[in-house]
């Protein structure tokens, strides 16, 4: 069974938005961490770069695949996770919390409400 | 419609997450491909391998008829033995590599990949045809009737005699499945019904192979659950399968081998016996044996941390006249290791264990070397000192 915290906002393409401000913090959901199983490799964005909505911009490795991360909003990265790149199963063990990938600062006209809400997300998984 | 072997209700009550494998619905991983590739190497684990394909060849003429197709020298197989061969085509390209068990005096079973069995039946069909004595001896495919369990890893000894109880009928004669010794299979008997059951494995641990009637399936796969869970034993997926085998180097058809590709250039000539006289593929291959190839099939390891390297990748030599030299086939995280492993193709002048190579991983060349196989291999015990 899925968690999908009520307080984010969810990318069709399993990412969640946690906005505080002009601040957003973008993660892979727990369904996608499912879906991938061990995470082994995570390649983030650089601090500085500006992503468009959709726009791919991380990788994600488990032992099988490699999967792309799209940033579910535009803005400029300001932050990233360096705890996850040494430690990339934070993603399968904690992915709203210690296995958050990167931060934005949210463009004006950030289109937040274009994302799913949790019960939105949770029908798109099969899990509501 | 997907195929589905006689384990899959059981598969689905462990939770399995099944995927398509080469036209079958099979568990990549039950509780973790890094978890269930531990347990192998540190207690045990044990695979559904029903999908394989298992063909029995019959009579005084099976034998030759096996040594002209296959590469390697059946000849060399006492009853109850058994072998890592290839079926190779006309121009030495692999058609499939497997395993050949003689159970009696005129009896073989070959253990085939599940996805060659079509090409290897009517491959073998071809040669039937072509064959002067073809009265001599029988091929019939039992794959569909037949059911197989892998079990590998340290402490199967622990379980296995309690497992599968009594000593061998027939094949290799032994008091007990413990006795086997390896490459050796013995016929014995599990709730009342013959059963086959061989020390050979494809993780580089020590382990069995099980191959029974498919409606003896489940009642095998959940006496080897019962005997041993206190050993330790996890049932193991696709996903573990492979990631155990590419640290110990062992091809996979369909990566290290195809139709193209020659046991020469993929360094299986251990197994091309060019002194027992003629068979299919022999004379490419004995060309190869004295010429040279024009590439070379290396295990490699990534020299710092990094993306997992992945098939196709291309290789790449290093320095400031670095030139393309060959292509990843197999590339994963190494569970045991913690770095990337893999094995390709390269031209025959990097294939030398201790060569540096680059590795592109999305346009960006990481460095590896070449390793000789296993890639991974068991620290070996230190053994202490004779007093004089």
């Amino acid at each position: 069974m899925s968690n999908v915290p009520s307080e984010l906002r969810y990318a069709k393409s399993h990412e969640w938005l946690r906005v505080a401000g002009d601040t957003g913090t973008v993660g892979l959901t727990d369904h996608a961490q499912h879906e991938l199983t061990d995470v082994v490799f995570v390649e983030l964005p650089a601090v500085g770069r500006n992503l468009q909505a959709g726009e791919t911009c991380a990788v994600v490795e488990s032992v099988k695949t490699a999967s792309d991360v799209y940033s579910p909003v535009a803005g400029t990265v300001t932050a990233v996770n360096a705890v996850v790149v040494d430690n990339p199963a934070l993603i399968n063990t904690d992915p709203y919390g210690a296995g958050w990938l990167f931060q934005l600062k949210l463009g004006a006209a950030a289109p937040v409400d274009v994302l799913l809400d949790a019960a939105a997300y949770r029908k798109l998984i099969g899990a509501g | 419609m997907l195929k589905r072997t006689p384990l899959f209700a059981a598969h689905q009550l462990l939770g399995a997450h099944l995927v398509e494998f080469g036209g079958w619905e099979m568990p990549v991983q039950y509780t973790g491909i890094v978890d269930e590739h531990q347990a192998v190497r540190q207690a045990a684990g044990m695979f559904d391998i029903s999908h394989m394909g298992e063909f029995r060849v019959t009579g005084p003429g099976a034998a030759a008829f096996l040594n002209h197709a296959l590469t390697n020298d059946i000849h060399r197989l006492a009853i109850g033995q058994g072998q890592y061969t290839l079926l190779c085509n006309e121009h030495g390209g692999v058609v499939d590599d497997l395993y050949g068990y003689r159970l009696d005096t005129d009896d073989y079973l070959l253990i085939v990949n599940a996805s060659r069995i079509g090409a290897d039946w009517d491959w073998l069909q071809g040669q039937v045809d072509l064959c002067r004595a073809p009265d001599g001896f029988e091929l019939r495919d039992e794959s569909d009737a037949t059911a197989a369990i892998a079990v590998q890893g340290p402490r199967v000894v622990e379980f296995i005699n309690d497992t599968v109880a009594g000593g061998s009928i027939d094949g290799a004669m032994v008091p007990h499945v413990t006795d086997l010794k390896k490459n050796q299979v013995g016929g014995f008997v599990f709730q009342g019904v013959p059963i086959y059951v061989a020390r050979t494995g494809y993780t580089g641990e020590d382990g069995f192979e099980l191959m029974l009637p498919a409606s003896l399936a489940e009642a095998v796969w959940n006496t080897l659950l019962t005997c041993g869970r206190p050993a330790g034993l996890k049932p193991a997926g696709l996903g573990a399968r492979d990631t155990l085998r590419t640290e110990m180097g062992f091809p996979l058809y369909g990566h290290e081998l195809d139709e193209e590709t020659t046991p020469i250039e993929a360094g299986l000539t251990h197994f091309v016996a060019l002194d027992k006289g003629e068979f299919v593929g022999r004379a490419t291959l004995a060309a190869q044996k004295e010429a040279g190839v024009r590439r070379r099939c290396v295990a490699f390891r990534m020299t710092e941390k990094s993306a997992p390297p992945r098939p196709h990748y291309a290789i790449w030599s290093t320095g400031a006249t670095a030139v393309a030299i060959g292509e990843v086939v197999s590339g994963t995280p190494s569970p045991t290791l913690g770095v990337g492993i893999g094995m390709g193709y390269v031209t025959p002048g990097f294939a030398v264990p201790g060569t540096e190579m680059a590795i592109e991983i999305r346009g960006r060349r990481v460095p590896a070397m070449v390793v000789a196989k296993p890639i991974y291999r068991r620290a070996a015990p230190v053994v202490p000192p004779k007093a004089s």
